[in-house]
C-alpha cells in the first residue's frame, strides 16, 4: 500500500490562500539587536527526532535545530543549503555531495554517515517511526518492512530482512549515492523536508538505537541549538550555534512557548507578552487588524479545502450530479462571510503553492451558477436529500452549515450538515460503507509538489483517497510523470491529469488556506512558510 | 476517634478502586481509535500502527481485553507504576509536573472564596437588608449566571490585556501574581457560593437563643460575633468549601486553557480529546485521592468547630 502522510494538520482548518506574502513585515525602523531573544507560539510538539516528527509544532523546533539538504526558493524550487550539490544522470541514482563545515552541537563532524545512519533508522518498520513513508522510494525498503501474519492479532510481526536500505551507499565522508527503486524526477524536492535531517553519533545508544532522553534534547546541525531541555507543556529554548557556518540568525536564541489554546496565544501577542502568534484563531480575524495593524500579517500555505463523494453511493456516480452540487455552491460568499478573506476561493484541484498549478483548472463546474446548477442536477437525476459529514472537533460546523444552506437555497433539495465527533470515527465511517453522504477533508503537502497533491487524493491507492475515486488514465499519467526526465515534463504529465479531475470532478474544491499570523511590536521581519513554520534565521529584534 | 479515621482510610480504598474501574471502563467503552485520534487528519501508516498496537495492548478488545488491561494497568499501579501515555511520556512524570500548579491555583481560588466571601457575608449577614447585603445578593447572583467560559476569556480580555494590570496568561512557572487573575476567576463562582451561605447562616444564628442570652449578660458585641455566631455559622461553609477544593482543581479545565497554565485540567482536556485512556485514568484516580481526603478533613474539622459533635 502506498503511504503517505499529510505533515503537519494540528492546526486544524484555518490558514490558507495565496497573496500578500511577499509584502514583508514591521517595515524597516530601528536596528536589530543581536543579543535578544524572541518567543514563538507552538503546541506540544508529537516528537523531536526529525523521522518521526510531522506535526507542524515539531517542525518548527527541529528547523531551528537543523538545516536541511535543501530549501525552497521564492517560487518553492529546492536550493541547496547544507548539500553541495543533489545530482542525477537518470533520475535513478542521486549523488549528494554535503557542504564542507558543518559540525552538530556537540562539536561532531558532519558527515554521510550521520544521514545514512538517521534514514536506515527511520525506515525501519519496528522503530515505528512516522515518516518512514518518505523512505518508500529508496530501493530495498520492502526488506526493512514486515507484516503481521494474524492482523491485529496475538502473533508478533517476523523481524525484517535487512536493517539498512540497500539504495543508500557512503562514497566518501561527505559524498554518499540514493538509489531510488524508479525514476523519481523531483526527488531533490522531497529531500527538503523534516524526515530527511542527519543525526549525529551522540543520538545512537546502539547502531540502530535511538538513546533515551535525546528526543528531550536533540543535537543537530542547525543554526541553532537546545538550551536545557524540552519542557514538556510549557517550552522548548534554543540558542545560537556559533560554529553554524551557513547564514547566522539574526537574535540569539528563541523559546517556543507552548499553547493549548489559539485564544491564549492571541491575548499574550495583543499585549505583547508573545512575539510571534503562528495562528491567529478564526474568532479573532474580524478585529485583529483592527487591533495589530499591520503585526497582523498573511502569507500562503499549502492547505487545500474540499468536499468530495463517496464513489460507493450510487446516487453520486454520475458526473453531471457532483458538477450540479459544485456549480451551486457560492465559494467567495463563504470565504468572505466565514473565513473573513483569511482563506481563497479553490477552483482548481492542487494549490497555488505548487509549480504547475493552473487557475481555474476546475472551469465551468466551479463557477457559481445556481440556474444552471439546479436545470443540470434535475436533468442527471440528482438525490433529493444531501448530507455533509465532518469533525465535529475542527470547527466546520459554520461553513458546513452555510454550504448546506447555499444548496438548498440553489438546488431545492434536502441539505444536513452530520457531525462525527472526531475525524477517527468519521474515517471509520467511511470505511464501513456508511452514507456518510459528501465528505469533508482537507490536505496539507510534505514537499512543494503536484505530485504531493495528485498521488495521495486521488490514485487508486492513494493515502488519503478515502472515497474511493479510481481512473486508470489518471494514475497512468500521475505515474508517468514521477518517472519523467526533468520536474518541467513531469508538470505537463500532472496537468494532464488535472484535467481528468476537472471532467469528473471526484471531488468539489472549496478553499485554499494560507497562514494568518500576528507578531508584537518587538520583532519584524518575522516570516511563515508553506509549511506553517517560522523562519528563525530571518526574524529580528527592534532594538 | 482512632478507630473512625482507621475505618474511613479502608472506606477509601474500596471507593479509590471503584472509581478507577468505573472511569478504565468509561474510557474503554468511548475509545474508537486513539491511534487516529492521536494523528488527527494524518494517515497512520501500517508500520506505525502496529507498533503503537503492540506498545499498548490495544489488540485487547471486547470484555476480556477490557479486564485484561485494566488488571494490567491495576497491576502496575500497585507497583507504583502508573504506565505510559499514548504520547509516549511517563504519566507519573506528567502528574508531577502537572499537580503542583494546580494545586497552588487551587488554594489561590480557595484562599478568595475564604477571604471575600465569607468577610463579605459575615457583613451582609450582620446588616441584613442593608445596600451592602442588597448589592452583593445582586453581585453574586451575576457572578453565578456567567459561566467560567464566559467569565475566564472576558476577565483575562479587560484585566490582562485591555488594562493590563495582570499577564493575560500565566504560563508553566507562575508567579503568585500571574495566577491571581485565574485564580479570582476559577474562586469566583465558590466565592458567590460561600458568600451566600455565610450570609444566611449569620444572618440565622444571630436570632438564636443563646446570642440572646450572651446579650443579656453584657458580653460585647464583637465578642459574641467572632466566638459564638462565627463558629456556630461557619459549619456548612466549611462543608461547602471542603468539597469545593476537589471542584477547583477538577473543575480547572476551562480556566488553565484560557490562561495556558500546564496543570491537571490542561492534560484532562488533552486526555479525553485524543483518548488517551491511561492518562485520564492516572488524573482522574489522583482527583478521586483528592475528593477522599478533603472529606475526612472537613468531617474531622467539624468536631473542632463544634464540641458536640463525637466520632467513634
Amino acid at each position: 500500500m502506498q503511504v503517505r502522510r499529510l505533515a503537519a494538520w494540528t492546526a486544524l482548518p484555518l490558514a490558507a490562500t495565496l497573496g500578500l506574502a511577499a509584502c514583508g513585515s514591521g517595515g524597516d525602523s530601528g536596528e536589530s539587536d543581536p543579543n535578544a531573544t524572541v518567543s514563538v507560539q507552538i503546541a506540544e510538539p508529537q516528537h523531536l527526532i526529525s523521522t518521526n516528527t510531522n506535526d507542524s509544532s515539531g517542525n518548527q523546533v527541529l528547523s531551528a535545530l537543523f538545516t536541511p539538504l535543501v530549501d525552497y526558493d521564492e517560487q518553492n524550487k529546492p536550493y541547496e543549503v547544507a548539500a553541495e550539490s543533489v545530482t542525477s544522470t537518470d533520475n535513478v541514482t542521486w549523488t549528494i555531495k554535503l557542504k564542507d563545515g558543518y559540525t552538530f552541537h556537540d562539536g561532531e563532524k558532519v558527515t554521510a554517515d550521520s544521514y545514512l545512519n538517521a534514514w536506515n533508522y527511520g525506515a525501519y518498520a519496528p522503530n515505528g517511526q512516522g515518516n518512514s513513508y518518505f523512505f518508500e522510494k529508496i530501493a530495498g525498503y520492502e526488506d526493512l518492512q514486515s507484516t503481521d501474519p494474524d492482523g491485529d492479532g496475538p502473533q508478533k510481526a517476523p523481524e525484517p530482512k535487512s536493517d539498512t536500505l540497500t539504495g543508500l551507499k557512503k562514497v566518501d565522508d561527505l559524498t554518499f549515492t540514493v538509489t531510488l527503486a524508479k525514476p523519481y524526477a523531483e526527488f531533490k524536492t522531497v529531500l527538503g523536508y523534516t524526515a530527511f535531517y542527519p543525526l549525529p553519533a551522540a543520538a545512537f545508544s546502539a547502531p540502530g538505537v535511538i538513546k533515551d532522553g535525546f528526543e528531550d534534547a536533540p543535537i543537530g546541525n542547525g543554526p541553532f541549538k537546545m538550551k536545557g531541555t524540552w519542557q514538556h507543556d510549557a517550552k522548548v529554548e534554543v540558542e545560537r550555534y556559533d560554529a553554524y557556518p551557513g547564514e547566522k540568525p539574526k537574535i540569539a536564541g528563541a523559546e517556543f512557548r507552548i499553547y493549548q489554546q489559539l485564544t491564549a496565544a492571541y491575548a499574550d501577542v495583543l499585549s505583547d507578552n508573545l512575539d510571534v502568534d503562528v495562528t491567529v484563531p478564526t474568532e479573532s480575524l474580524s478585529t485583529a487588524a483592527t487591533d495589530l495593524g499591520d503585526r497582523f500579517q498573511q502569507s500562503p500555505a499549502s492547505s487545500f479545502q474540499f468536499v468530495a463523494f463517496p464513489t460507493f453511493q450510487k446516487e453520486f456516480s454520475k458526473p453531471d450530479v457532483r458538477k450540479a452540487v459544485s456549480m451551486a455552491i457560492d465559494r467567495d460568499e463563504i470565504t468572505r462571510s466565514i473565513f473573513k478573506e483569511s482563506q481563497i476561493s479553490a477552483r482548481s484541484f492542487v494549490s497555488p503553492v505548487v509549480a504547475g498549478y493552473r487557475d481555474d483548472t476546475c472551469g465551468e463546474s466551479c463557477e457559481f451558477n445556481p440556474a444552471k446548477a439546479k436545470e443540470l442536477y434535475q436533468a442527471a437525476g440528482g438525490p433529493a436529500e444531501l448530507k455533509i459529514t465532518y469533525n465535529g472537533d475542527g470547527g466546520h460546523k459554520d461553513w458546513v452549515d452555510a454550504t448546506c444552506n447555499q444548496l438548498k437555497a440553489n438546488l431545492g433539495v434536502e441539505c444536513v450538515g452530520a457531525a462525527e465527533p472526531k475525524f477517527s470515527d468519521l474515517l471509520t465511517k467511511v470505511d464501513n460503507k456508511q452514507p456518510v453522504g459528501l465528505i469533508r477533508l482537507g490536505w496539507l503537502m510534505d514537499y512543494p509538489s503536484m505530485e504531493n497533491y495528485l498521488g495521495p487524493l486521488y490514485t487508486t491507492n492513494g493515502s488519503s483517497n478515502y472515497y474511493g475515486y479510481s481512473n486508470p488514465d489518471f494514475d497512468r499519467l500521475v505515474q508517468e510523470g514521477t518517472a519523467a526526465a526533468t520536474p518541467d515534463e513531469a508538470v505537463k504529465k500532472y496537468q494532464q491529469a488535472e484535467d481528468i479531475l476537472a471532467a469528473e470532478m471526484p471531488v468539489i474544491p472549496l478553499r485554499f488556506g494560507q497562514n494568518v499570523y500576528a507578531h508584537s511590536t518587538r520583532v519584524k521581519n518575522v516570516e511563515v512558510d508553506l509549511f506553517q513554520v517560522v523562519d528563525m534565521t530571518k526574524i529580528e529584534v527592534v532594538s | 476517634m482512632f478507630r473512625y479515621l482507621v475505618r474511613r482510610l479502608l472506606q477509601m480504598v474500596l471507593a479509590f478502586f471503584g472509581t478507577t474501574l468505573i472511569v478504565y471502563a468509561l474510557m474503554f467503552a468511548g475509545q474508537g481509535d486513539p491511534i487516529q485520534a492521536l494523528a488527527g487528519e494524518r494517515p497512520v501508516s501500517e508500520a506505525q500502527r502496529a507498533y503503537l498496537t503492540e506498545k499498548f495492548h490495544l489488540d485487547q478488545t471486547g470484555v476480556g481485553g477490557f479486564f485484561y488491561r485494566y488488571v494490567d494497568y491495576v497491576g502496575n499501579l500497585l507497583r507504583g507504576d502508573l504506565g505510559d501515555s499514548l504520547t509516549g511520556r511517563k504519566i507519573s512524570d506528567m502528574l508531577a509536573q502537572a499537580w503542583p500548579v494546580t494545586v497552588k491555583l487551587a488554594i489561590i481560588g480557595l484562599l478568595v472564596a475564604i477571604l471575600v466571601g465569607v468577610t463579605a457575608g459575615i457583613i451582609a449577614g450582620l446588616r441584613r437588608g442593608g445596600i451592602f447585603d442588597n448589592a452583593t445578593l445582586a453581585l453574586t447572583l451575576l457572578v453565578l449566571g456567567i459561566p467560567t467560559i464566559v467569565l475566564a476569556p472576558l476577565a483575562q480580555y479587560f484585566l490582562g490585556v485591555k488594562l493590563p494590570l495582570f499577564p493575560p496568561t500565566a504560563g508553566s512557572e507562575p508567579s503568585i501574581y500571574a495566577l491571581l487573575l485565574p485564580g479570582i476567576v476559577l474562586g469566583s463562582l465558590s466565592l458567590a457560593t460561600a458568600l451566600r451561605l455565610t450570609r444566611t447562616s449569620v444572618a440565622e444564628n444571630l436570632r438564636s437563643d443563646y446570642v440572646r442570652t450572651a446579650k443579656a449578660k453584657g458580653l460585647p458585641i464583637r465578642r459574641i460575633v467572632s466566638v459564638h455566631v462565627l463558629r456556630n455559622s461557619l459549619i456548612p461553609v466549611i462543608t461547602f468549601l471542603g468539597v469545593e477544593l476537589g471542584n477547583l482543581m477538577s473543575g480547572a479545565i476551562i480556566t488553565e486553557g484560557v490562561f495556558n497554565i500546564p496543570g491537571v485540567g490542561f492534560n484532562l482536556f488533552r486526555g479525553i480529546k485524543t483518548e488517551d485512556g491511561p492518562l485520564v485514568v492516572g488524573l482522574v484516580s489522583v482527583l478521586v485521592v483528592v475528593y477522599l481526603v478533603s472529606n475526612l478533613v472537613v468531617d474531622v474539622l467539624y468536631a473542632v468547630l463544634d464540641p458536640r459533635i463525637r466520632y467513634e
